[in-house]
């Protein structure tokens, strides 16, 4: 085992060249390092890769909807009209099912989840406050497709028994003082509606929207309440004076992270919309989102088919609605989650 | 005057502080709903062999033949199984050196924006992932290579890295540096003190993030319906369509036979028992773990 300087490849620069140079330690010396080169080239790699899925979601879901790209062009997200067996394909109906169920979820869920997030973090002593917590975020732990089954068998009937009838009637009355229907309630009641998507929408989004508010009120100073606890104010008032308003920020994060959410759900919304391929015109009309569109419809043409191009080119849609949404929302909530740990090294 | 204003205000706490309980009450009653419900339309058809037999056949009770019989989950289990273990194989390596890169290397631009996208990465629905993973195996194999054990495993997989390599730099943050310098002073290559003492120092706090990102692949059924879409033998190898838990639930549950109806509420329930008490553990293990 005589291996001569010469052999074990050129000085590393920290050796001192007087020295006379040990082979073995020059070996292991360089070892060490490619290794560690390694190591970290390979985090490297992997973290990068990461980057690179993210682009090739983008880039494989334009390949696999190039030709109803380039035959419908801008038609495709502003025509009204789906109808595959004359070739039509215009994805508004869909594209207005997403915004006005995860609107009206929002509308739903928001002060739900505020209200939530407060109790938690600023009124509610610990120990009833953390087991709730718990508890809360346990709805987040039901799978999505458990709550289309509970959405069909219980809050379907539900919604179209006790619910929806007393709104019917309200527009009822309001048509027969002002002659005026409110086209919101209009329309025969069957339960699979978009206002049950709606509400389903709206109980799966309280665990993400109520955590992530609950994260941003508890990143507020203690100092932002004392201030205000000690000039008199009751708890009440220290939230809503001080507390909020400098959370304020967070919260519209966690509101759109949850909208993000709404936006791409799929199982319980597709197990309750209703599934009709044009725009609704009331809430108990039925629908159909995105997401719901390209669970029902995925079918019912042969892979590679120009049907099945256009789905793909709708989830081109919703993948870019969410990122949108998703990138807006980790601006908003990135400096405040991220902002506190300093660096490591 | 004065006392009458300070009893309004604290009326006005009283109140407030009764609404916000209200909401914390309005969101627990249909997660009561949820479990009661699966519990009285799944409770009475769970026992061992629902877990190991195959599927209900299609059946409507007729005079001759009053009830049918119920069948089980069996091929769903198993499917689910290999899809978990081969994603994990798939997605927590990967991760865990990601999440490694993020925490000890990636100080600079690239970090930050790796970081950044991995979040928003969290946020793409789970279905837009599955046409993905579909259109991806359209183009490199043709049809007839996408509905697939592997293609399954892949959108999966897709799911869980983001999870696990935020979780894992999250993790490694918390390591105090005097760890890495007491590695580095006992003269320990970099590599190997990442490796050995950080990693191995942050291990529960991993390990919580990769049971995170294996509970939410477990539940997801709408990627599978795209890419594993199902197999009344279970897993018959990679390149052959697998049954899974949770889109059995779908096609079962929206079926127009009782029979079918019941097992898929059985699905159900031993779903929701898998993850919530997945969920608690995780929690009380993380508790104690930063106490």
């Amino acid at each position: 085992m005589s291996v001569g300087p010469s052999a074990a490849g050129p000085d590393p620069p920290d050796a001192p060249p007087s020295e006379p140079a040990n082979p073995f330690r020059l070996i292991f010396r360089h070892r060490v390092r490619i290794l560690d080169f390694l190591f970290r080239n390979s985090t490297l790699f992997f973290a990068v890769g990461i980057l690179a899925i993210l682009g090739t979601f983008v880039l494989v879901l334009v390949e696999g909807s190039k030709e109803p790209i380039l035959r419908y062009g801008l038609n495709f997200v502003a025509g009204s009209t789906w109808s595959p067996n004359q070739a039509i394909f215009g994805a508004l109906p869909f594209i207005f099912g997403t915004v006005m169920t995860s609107a009206l979820a929002l509308v739903f869920a928001v002060p739900l989840s505020l209200g939530i997030a407060i109790f938690l973090s600023e009124l509610a002593p610990k120990w009833i406050a953390e087991p709730l917590g718990y508890i809360v975020e346990l709805l987040a732990a039901v799978p999505s497709v458990v709550f289309g089954l509970w959405g069909l068998a219980v809050l379907v009937p539900f919604m179209r028994d006790t619910v929806d009838p007393p709104l019917r009637s309200v527009n009822a009355a309001a048509s027969h003082a002002i002659h005026y229907p409110i086209p919101l309630f209009a329309g025969s009641v069957i339960g699979q509606d978009v206002f049950t998507a709606s509400v389903i929408l709206a109980i799966m989004i309280i665990p993400t929207i109520s955590a992530i508010s609950r994260e941003a009120l508890r990143a507020v100073p203690a100092a932002q309440r004392e201030a205000a606890l000690s000039l008199g104010a009751t708890s009440w008032e220290a939230t809503r004076i001080s507390v909020l308003n400098y959370a304020r920020v967070g919260i519209v994060g966690a509101i759109i992270l949850g909208l993000g959410r709404a936006v791409g759900e799929t199982m319980a919304v597709t197990m309750t919309i209703g599934n009709s391929d044009s725009i609704p015109n009331s809430l108990f009309g039925q629908g159909q989102t995105i997401a719901s569109l390209i669970a029902n419809e995925f079918f019912n043409d042969t892979p590679g088919s120009l049907y099945v191009s256009a789905i793909i080119e709708a989830a081109l849609v919703l993948l870019i609605i969410t990122l949108v949404i998703n990138i807006g929302a980790r601006l908003l909530v990135w400096r405040l989650v991220k902002g506190a740990g300093g660096p490591v090294e | 005057m004065r006392f009458d204003r300070n009893a309004r205000r604290r009326w006005m706490n009283w109140i407030m502080s009764a609404l916000a309980l209200l909401c914390v009450v309005v969101a627990l009653v249909p997660l009561g709903s949820i479990i009661y419900t699966a519990v009285t339309f799944g409770g009475h058809v769970l026992s061992f062999s629902f877990l190991t037999s195959g599927y209900p056949l299609a059946c409507s009770p007729t005079p001759s033949q009053p009830t049918c019989p119920v069948g089980g989950i069996g091929p769903a289990i198993e499917g689910t199984g290999v899809l978990l273990a081969l994603s994990s194989l798939f997605s927590v390596p990967p991760g865990i050196l990601a999440g490694v890169y993020l925490s000890e290397f990636g100080r600079g631009r690239l970090g930050r924006s790796v970081s950044f996208f991995t979040d928003v990465m969290t946020g793409s629905p789970s279905i837009v992932v599955g046409i993905f993973v579909y259109t991806l195996f359209f183009l490199f194999f043709g049809p007839r290579g996408v509905f697939s054990a592997l293609s399954g495993a892949v959108a999966l997989a897709i799911l869980m890295i983001p999870i696990v390599t935020r979780t894992t730099e999250e993790a490694l943050r918390l390591v105090p540096n005097s760890v890495r310098e007491a590695a580095y002073a006992l003269g320990i290559p970099r590599y190997r003190a990442v490796l050995h003492v950080v990693l191995s120092a942050a291990r529960g706090a991993i390990l919580t993030g990769v049971v995170l990102a294996v509970m939410r692949a477990g539940g997801e059924a709408a990627p599978l319906l795209l890419t594993a879409l199902g197999n009344p033998f279970g897993f018959q190898g990679l390149t052959q369509p697998s049954a899974s838990l949770p889109p059995i639930i779908f096609n079962f549950g929206t079926s127009a036979y009782s029979n079918q109806v019941a097992v898929a509420w059985g699905a159900a329930l031993v779903l929701i028992i898998i993850m919530l008490c997945i969920s608690l553990t995780v929690r009380f293990a993380l508790r104690s773990k930063l106490s």
